[in-house]
């Protein structure tokens, strides 16, 4: 009996195998580097049998000269090489792959760590390097080491102010900052059937934090009628028992709302111990945590009042950002005193539009609250939608509200 | 494989953001990466770095992808990085890059001469061998082609 990750690679943990890479993407930064390694290795026809994609999301629209001129260069590699393009405000490259529908067992690759999000779906998708994507990109295929996975049994349903991040937060802290390297998680449990997608996508995100090269949920009917609104027929993955290297258990009711303070993403502590904690910065968007839903979350809790900081929200995605002006959320988060920027990630590598200050405290729904990641001398704490926005409100950290 | 070094010791969990930051990566001038290399560690590493064998703590490239912190590294002169354990994009991207990661727990001195043998399997710090964990098959060919660019120009 097998792991989900050794069915999809076609071997046992720990064995090497070569496989054919159904999709391979990269963004407007890693893009960059893999269009020097295509040329270095010969240039040519790139593979056929991959859905190969460029999606621009770290720096949109360029901030200066330089960059402008690095992403014309991938635009015409794009419209030469026939693959698809997702030009600026098209939103983050992983959000955009979601959106469009990762297929269960399918094999993902996209050059940036957070492609272990799409693991939602059932697949197995992992982030490589760009040299590494070159190759995959001529070769339609690559090399993998079969992971050893990690059972992460979640029961229960989540009680009070609690969301997905929350959890999310709790198992990087369980796991530690290196506890899934070279292996997978496999999210599985009562308690995963209640997991919208959006929820998933939110664990699979964070399965880079502990190490991991994936982070997978078997496709199950949440998954069949997420592919159904898309228009396509996707069948569940049966679970068959497997041998586990680890295994840890989460009850969902057990799961309060958390922090990570800076400069760990597995160092968390409950909002309430931080309660009080003045900042400088909301920041809601990014691959964690800047979808439709996240949106909607957010503006309920602001909706007719003001926030008492600058308070950023960016839309993981066009589809998104549209989505949210049909509901008028956007509206609503506007009228608040939110600053709305382009579909992307945003301020969350610290490479333009919205940066920090020396000294200044930020708190973030994204993934990684590093040293000057956003900025020198800046401090990024870490927190689910609802402590955002209740924070926002108050301009210090604060609890979020039992939702009604 | 084979090379010595002068150790620069590292921490743990040391992060491809410390090794370099963000806003130096829009540019393909691999100067401004070496120029800024551990930078938000210690401004004053950069200059020491060629020749260096890095001694780094456990998870050593952890975090984002970039490839620049691999290349960052190489092109400013460093032999090797050896740490208990790396993050594996980065392990890759060093491979493919042809700069030897090697996993073994050490002690580190600052300055102290270090050697390694990655065809024998170990690693030599104050005067005593230490068993190293050899590489799989593949990643050998590829560091000894010198990088996955040569081994797949040899290839295609």
């Amino acid at each position: 009996m097998s792991t989900l990750s050794e069915r999809i690679l076609g071997g046992a943990a720990g064995t090497y195998v070569d496989r054919k890479v159904d999709r391979a993407y990269a963004h407007d930064g890693t893009g960059v580097l893999t269009l020097e390694g295509v040329k270095s290795m010969g240039g040519g026809r790139l593979s056929a049998s991959t859905r190969i994609s460029l999606l621009f999301d770290h720096i949109v629209p360029a901030n200066n000269s330089t960059t402008a001129t690095l992403q014309q260069e991938l635009r015409v590699f794009a419209r030469d090489a026939g693959i698809g393009l997702s030009d600026i405000g098209g939103g983050i490259c992983h959000q955009v792959m979601s959106e469009t529908g990762v297929l269960p067992g399918e094999v993902v690759v996209g050059a940036d760590s957070h492609s272990c999000t799409l693991g939602a779906f059932g697949a197995f998708a992992t982030g490589v390097g760009a040299t590494d994507m070159a190759a995959i990109w001529l070769t339609g295929e690559t090399w993998f080491r079969v992971p050893e996975s990690v059972g992460v049994h979640v029961t229960g349903a989540f009680t009070g102010a609690a969301e997905a991040k929350d959890l999310a937060l709790t198992y990087v802290s369980r796991l530690g900052m290196d506890g899934g390297t070279n292996r997978a998680l496999e999210f599985i449990g009562d308690g995963t059937a209640a997991l919208s997608m959006e929820d998933r996508l939110v664990l699979s995100n964070l399965a880079v934090e502990t190490g991991a090269k994936t982070g997978l949920f078997y496709a199950d009917r949440v998954t069949v009628d997420y592919h159904r609104a898309l228009g396509r027929t996707v069948l569940p993955q049966e679970i068959e028992p497997c041998d586990y290297v680890d295994e840890i258990a989460l009850d969902l009711s057990d799961v309060v709302p958390v922090i990570a303070v800076p400069p760990r993403v597995d160092t968390i502590r409950p909002v309430a111990d931080l309660a009080g904690l003045p900042l400088d910065q909301v920041f809601v968007g990014t691959c964690t945590n800047g979808r439709y839903t996240d949106l909607a979350r957010f503006a309920r809790i602001v909706k007719k009042k003001k926030v008492a900081i600058r308070t950023i929200v960016v839309p993981a995605s066009r589809l998104v950002l549209e989505e949210a002006i049909r509901t008028g959320v956007l509206a609503d988060i506007v009228e608040a005193g939110c600053t709305i920027g382009t579909p992307g990630c945003g301020p969350c590598l610290g490479a333009h539009m919205g940066v920090l200050g020396e000294g200044e405290i930020c708190l973030s729904t994204a993934n990684r609250n590093f040293k000057n990641r956003m900025g020198v001398g800046g401090e990024i704490y870490l927190s689910s939608v609802a402590t955002a926005a209740a924070s926002a409100l108050s301009g210090k950290i604060t609890e979020p509200e039992v939702p009604g | 494989m084979n090379g010595e070094g002068p150790a620069v010791c590292l921490p743990a969990d040391l992060d491809t953001d410390i090794i370099i930051a963000g806003r130096y990566l829009r540019t393909k001038d691999r100067s401004v990466w070496v120029a800024h290399v551990l930078e938000d560690l210690d401004p004053s590493l950069a200059p020491g770095l060629a020749g260096a064998v890095l001694v780094a703590g456990k998870n050593f490239g952890c975090g984002s992808s970039r490839e620049q912190a691999a290349i960052a590294l190489k092109e400013a002169g460093v032999v090797a990085v050896i740490a208990p354990s790396f993050a594996r994009i980065f392990f890759r991207n060093a491979i493919n890059l042809g700069l030897p990661v090697v996993e073994c727990d050490l002690s580190c001195v600052n300055g102290e001469q270090v050697k390694f043998d990655l065809s024998a399997g170990w690693v030599e710090a104050h005067e005593t061998k230490f068993p190293i964990r050899s590489l799989s098959p593949r990643m050998q060919e590829i560091l000894a082609a010198g990088g996955l660019v040569e081994y797949w120009r040899c290839r295609r």
